[in-house]
């Protein structure tokens, strides 16, 4: 019942971000973020020995696209309920090129992050005329307009979505054969986690941090606090979008539901449960909701009633998430 | 011409009191609670529901068949019913998080939302059952001169505008309003006083849940009553509470109201953009007037 908690006291109570970090923690820190990326990697690159490749493909689909959320929500303090336009918008934009106009299917993820990116840019800097909760409830309401587009628009395929993508070739490699395929979405979720990742930790990211610390000061220190949350906002929205149109191509399939704002939601439940404002929860959070709707399959709509559960119990419980709350069980730092 | 526009300008203000009393409860929560609450479309859902449940199954469930709680009472009772799960929702979960970032609260009520969407849907099925208890008073239409008015809507049109006008009278003219604004300035002076606050919180969200439990039953009758009805609803509201800016009791109910009407007419001129008008409207007040035409804050 407090008023207006201002940006400064935004997510200090859920993750440790205020804090200095001591001479040890940042050793250890930096020996456990390393271990953490040789695990990443190895995972990437073995995991079609052991699991289907078209579910691991999905799996890194959606850590991409959480990762790009987790730009915003959790190193800009911006939450976005819209980022399903991104990711779905694109994935139609992706199929419409390389199943119409007949282009390669890098062209057409490309194609979608740029879309995406373009889409970003007027979401974000509407967007970004309010603050705080209003920031979530107009990216929502554009992001219906998005949706309402992809339904109506006569390309799209309306109720039945963007059928029969086909995958194509890369540097005349058959993409329909699944380990190709597979290392291609694996190259992309390595690039754009990489990318992520040296966002956060250049000049650029810092400042983007210190807004989320404290929008006020940031600006006094003369930041134009706008532009930086605008081009963070792009960021995220392009690399969505990369992610959804790459999940059009492994599925050969742009459809609604990627559109909807549920899947806006799914992107924060994968960020929120894995850990916001963390390098590696979002990847942990998608592995988790997704291996879980996987499983749940059976039990049909109850799923939603699951997912919302947890949800639930995460804001009220691990606000920190599951990297978050393994980092200050073992005092390193997430970041 | 006329008449068609006059037509679906009344199907529109039929709309458009709706989103007023939805918006009006989603604002007046906000004041006091600074919670944006998404559970309200799913409550508004769940009121639809609780009219259906008391005319067709609590007669069934204790073994009197041809007993029907009706719309009448269901008008009374729903709102209650609503607003008690809401106070639940409020004291046993909401509570915990006054104290972090409001994003965390909009967050608990996305939650309740999957979950209320998602029982219903296994319950009922996620298409619509329409609801039997129309009263024979309502049934049948009026003759408005340029069209045939069905009197169900009329009513509920009537009724909507004076419940809004009421609250409002209540909120800004009477000592329980007084309070209650006075706690969204400042609560700890108002506790200093000795009111007890979290009492007053949990009986406001209760209030404003009730609203949209009572905006369920009135859209019962016309409408079929079904798990998602609420689903893309709370989006539109949070585009009229983004344009009539949340600070405003009066600003909530007349930009409600203002947009269904304009939805209605957009229907005559060019149908497709029916659903998207309201979110365009959106981001032109926010090009023109960012803090919303009623809005406070900047």
């Amino acid at each position: 019942m407090t008023k207006p908690a201002s940006s400064h006291q935004t997510l200090d109570q859920a993750g440790e971000f205020a804090e200095s970090v001591p001479h040890e923690k940042l050793a250890r820190s930096r020996a456990a973020q390393a271990v953490l990326w040789v695990l990443l990697i190895a995972a990437v690159l073995f995991a079609p020995a052991v699991l289907y490749p078209v579910f691991v493909m999905q799996l890194l689909c959606f850590a991409l696209f959480a990762c790009a959320f987790n730009l915003l929500i959790g190193f800009t303090g911006l939450l976005s309920f819209g980022h399903a336009a991104f990711f779905g918008g694109a994935a139609y934009i992706c199929g419409h090129v390389v199943k119409v106009w007949g282009l390669p299917p890098l062209l057409g993820i490309l194609g979608g992050g740029v879309f995406a990116a373009a889409l970003g840019y007027v979401v974000g800097s509407l967007a970004i005329r309010r603050q705080g909760i209003y920031f979530a409830m107009i990216t929502l309401a554009l992001a219906q307009i998005v949706y309402f587009l992809a339904l109506q628009l006569p390309f799209t395929g309306g109720e039945n979505g963007l059928q029969g993508i086909p995958r194509g070739t890369l540097f005349g490699l058959d993409l329909n054969s699944p380990l190709p395929m597979y290392y291609f979405v694996a190259a992309i979720f390595l690039a754009g986690f990489l990318i992520i990742y040296r966002t956060i930790h250049s000049p650029f990211g810092q400042v983007l941090q210190a807004i989320r610390e404290n929008e006020p000061r940031a600006r006094s220190l003369g930041y134009n606090v706008d532009r930086f949350k605008l081009i963070a906002f792009v960021l995220s929205a392009s690399l969505a979008g990369v992610a959804g149109s790459t999940k059009a191509i492994v599925f050969q399939f742009a459809s609604l539901t990627d559109a909807h704002w549920q899947m806006s939601g799914e992107v924060i439940l994968m960020t929120l449960i894995g850990g916001m404002g963390t390098i590696f929860g979002p990847v942990v959070g998608s592995v988790v909701i997704i291996t879980l709707q996987h499983y749940l399959a059976d039990i049909g709509s109850w799923v939603q009633v699951v997912i919302g559960a947890i949800f639930i119990v995460s804001v009220l419980l691990f606000r920190r998430g599951i990297v978050g709350e393994l980092a200050r069980m073992l005092k390193i730092s997430s970041v | 011409m006329l008449k068609l526009l006059l037509a679906q300008g009344m199907l529109g203000l039929n709309n458009g009191v709706f989103y007023a009393m939805m918006s009006l409860g989603l604002a007046v929560i906000f004041g006091l609670l600074n919670v944006v609450n998404f559970a309200h479309g799913a409550l508004y859902m769940l009121g639809a529901f609780v009219a259906l449940i008391l005319y067709t199954y609590v007669g069934l469930w204790f073994g009197l068949s041809g007993f029907h709680i009706g719309f009448w009472p269901a008008l009374i009772l729903t709102p209650i019913i609503v607003g008690g799960f809401g106070m639940l929702i409020e004291r046993f979960l909401l509570r915990w998080l006054y104290k972090f970032d409001p994003i965390y609260s909009l967050l608990l009520t996305f939650g309740v939302t999957l979950v209320l969407q998602g029982l219903f849907v296994n319950i009922f099925s996620a298409s619509g059952t329409p609801y039997p208890g129309m009263p024979d008073a309502l049934k049948g239409v009026v003759n408005l001169g340029f069209m045939m008015f069905p009197k169900f809507r009329l009513f509920a049109i009537v009724f909507s505008l004076i419940v809004c006008l009421i609250v409002w009278y209540v909120i800004e003219r009477t000592k329980v309003g007084a309070l209650l604004r006075a706690g969204t300035e400042n609560p700890e002076l108002v506790k200093a006083f000795g009111v007890n606050v979290p009492l007053m919180v949990t009986l406001t969200f209760g209030f404003g849940t009730g609203l949209a439990g009572l905006a369920g039953v009135l859209a019962a009758p016309i409408y079929s009553v079904s798990p998602l009805m609420g689903a893309d609803l709370i989006i539109i509201i949070f585009a009229v509470v983004v344009i009539g800016g949340m600070g405003s009791i009066m600003g909530a109910v007349v930009s409600g109201i203002a947009l269904g009407l304009i939805e209605g007419v957009t229907k005559v001129f060019y149908a497709p953009a029916a659903n998207t008008v309201i979110f365009f409207l959106m981001v032109i007040v926010l090009l023109v007037r960012p803090s919303g035409l009623f809005g406070r804050e900047g």
